[in-house]
């Protein structure tokens, strides 16, 4: 099992982005999707970035897929999605209407924000030439178990989300705005101020969800440490991480150590939880349950 | 313009027919529909009876088996699949790829549409969906306006079926994992958003507060009642800002709008509610049913007077308003 890096889904500016990328281009991970998941009017602050950081992921012998929007409904999305398979680089589907855009025989990848839920499915993909497939973070260990057994029978590698606040809605409306009484179409860009997020709190102070442009995140940190051996058995060939503005090449290299067998679960949570004392964490899709609970234990080493 | 009816229950189905409804949709009673709920829907035996009844009175049935099947326990969507074209259902309403391709490759002349829980919010996905499994109608997430309809209808070939009246989704159908987030059951897998067993009401203080698996969705001050506690209607706190961050408890009601909607290309108007009464059902039918005839004689449609029937007693036209964004 190995490291997967998600598309970042926040809003970073240009020289953010480009520290990131050539961070991760050091860190001990497999591949990363590169592009942006979440809102198109973001783009052109940052796309420039992205060549750079495809070539120096490469030179440094990483696998690089190029993401499509979450929810595609203009034009220029459109447009902007048919254009992801001129870069020569796989795509991840993560809208199910980019598929209208890679011919029979291309291979792609496809991310969690599609509805990989059942057999059918996922070998329906594998057929029409789906060679690595994100699980939905919902997805009961059970399914999980049943997918991983069909996913290796069709040639595909199978991931499943290993860290970082969960993507758990995407709508038209933008909450970012809303937050400041804007409308989507005069935001303003005021996701920029949230490099993680906007924490919503229930009205007795109960952390959450986070809102992100139009995206809807859990507020906990997804961390699926504990589960990693049994995912490992199930024959999930990685986790993937979600970028995070803080200490994200520290958690790589955690995770990595915890995969290769150096480090422990419980070391890991304890490492997590001392870089960031603030930091909710969940893993109860893991357990069967409401994805918020949390049932992992810090173990000090 | 077509009017497609909630039927909880044969009852409802009925009283949908008789106030006039063109086409009626319902599901089985399991988790392969996306209103699993205790004490609606219909039975085998029923749905065979209940498409007599429709058919007979020259209106169709659709059966929605629009929950994304369980892996390892594919076998009960697919028998749901048959057993709807065993009863004579018109067409099912369908939103999992697997399930479409085993309903195209196994159910070739059943009519298929694709549900609003597969979200295709864009003319290259309906296309998708239409070449792929030919699809003949897609229902359309409630993410677009009315603008973005027509553009989508002069791009495609099938039909297009349009939410008009009822609850209202904020979030795109079928890409929403926030009720299992807080309670593990969620409408992808189980057909239920904040199912009523992972409801808490309590009163505290002055306070009357309704939770969602432990989460606060709602506190009122005494006197006012908790409204049920649906997760992306509650009413939160982020930064400075307190309110409902995701939408405001409201409901839909375009009625006023299915003029455009019928100049947009829209084949279908859907009404939302097969948790409902048949008394409301058929109150909503009769008064859309009017609008329809009126379009259809070209003429100017009567304004409904339906807020009294809405959910919170306010309504709004969602995404269909460029602003509501």
């Amino acid at each position: 099992m190995d490291l997967t890096i998600a598309p970042n889904p926040f809003f970073w500016n240009a020289e953010f982005v480009r520290s990131f990328y050539a961070g991760l281009a050091e860190a001990p991970v497999a591949r990363v999707v590169l592009g942006e998941l979440v809102c198109s009017k973001r783009l052109p602050f940052w796309q420039d970035e992205i060549p750079q950081a495809i070539a120096a992921l490469q030179a440094a012998g990483k696998e690089v897929a190029l993401t499509s929007l979450a929810l595609i409904t203009l034009k220029r999305e459109r447009k902007l999605t048919a254009d992801l398979l001129g870069l020569g680089l796989p795509v991840e589907v993560n809208d199910l209407s980019a598929l209208h855009h890679i011919p029979e025989g291309i291979p792609f990848w496809v991310g969690p924000l599609v509805n990989v839920y059942n057999e059918g499915t996922l070998r329906w993909l594998a057929r029409r030439g789906a060679k690595r497939i994100c699980l939905p973070p919902e997805l009961p260990m059970a399914s999980v178990a049943v997918l991983a057994g069909v996913a290796q029978a069709e040639g595909v590698a199978l991931e499943v989300w290993g860290h970082g606040r969960l993507p758990l809605a995407i709508s038209g409306r933008c909450y970012h705005a809303r937050l400041h009484e804007r409308a989507k179409d005069s935001c303003q860009f005021v996701c920029d101020q949230d490099p993680d997020g906007r924490d919503v709190d229930t009205l007795e102070g109960q952390s959450f969800l986070a809102v992100n442009g139009v995206q809807t995140l859990s507020q906990a940190y997804a961390c699926m440490a504990d589960h990693a051996a049994r995912l490992q058995q199930m024959g999930i060939s990685a986790l993937r991480l979600q970028p995070q503005s803080t200490g994200f090449d520290a958690i790589c290299a955690d995770y990595a150590q915890l995969l290769a067998g150096d480090m422990t679960s419980g070391a890991l949570i304890s490492r997590l939880s001392a870089a960031h004392p603030d930091m909710p964490f969940c893993d109860g899709f893991g357990h069967d349950g409401a994805g918020a609970n949390w049932r992992g234990k810090a173990v000090l080493v | 313009m077509e009017l497609v009816c909630p039927a909880g229950t044969p009852a409802a189905l009925r009283a949908a027919v008789d106030a006039g409804a063109h086409c009626i949709y319902c599901g089985f009673a399991d988790e392969t529909n996306a209103r699993n709920f205790p004490g609606l829907n219909f039975s085998r035996t029923e749905l065979t009876e209940a498409v007599g009844y429709a058919h007979a009175r020259g209106a169709k049935v659709l059966v929605a088996i629009n929950t994304f099947p369980t892996a390892g326990r594919e076998a009960l969507w697919h028998s749901a699949v048959a057993d709807a074209e065993r009863a004579g259902a018109d067409a099912v309403i369908l939103a999992d790829l697997g399930l479409l391709a085993y309903a195209a490759e196994h159910h070739p002349d059943l009519r298929r549409h694709l549900s609003v829980q597969a979200a295709a919010a864009n003319p290259d996905a309906i296309n998708f969906y239409a070449t792929a499994f030919d699809v003949r109608r897609v229902v359309l997430p409630r993410v677009l306006s009315v603008e973005e309809i027509t553009a989508i209808n002069r791009e495609i070939d099938v039909e297009t079926e349009v939410f008009v009246f009822g609850g209202l989704c904020v979030m795109a159908e079928g890409r929403c994992s926030l009720s299992s987030y807080a309670t593990g059951r969620s409408p992808n897998m189980n057909g239920v958003c904040s199912p009523p067993e992972h409801v808490d009401y309590a009163t505290e203080g002055n306070d009357s507060v309704a939770r969602l698996g432990g989460f606060t969705i709602h506190r009122t001050p005494k006197g006012g009642a908790a409204p049920y506690p649906t997760l992306c209607k509650g009413c939160f706190t982020s930064g400075d800002k307190t309110g409902h961050v995701f939408e405001d408890a409201v409901s839909l009601d375009a009625s006023a709008l299915v003029p455009r909607l019928a100049q947009a290309g829209v084949t279908a108007l859907k009404i939302e509610g097969r948790q409902r009464s048949k008394a409301y059902v058929a109150q909503i039918v009769r008064a859309f049913r009017a609008v329809t005839d009126a379009l259809d004689a070209r003429r100017a449609p009567p304004a409904l007077a339906l807020a009294r029937l809405s959910e919170g007693q306010a309504a709004t036209t969602g995404a269909y308003a460029k602003t509501w964004r």
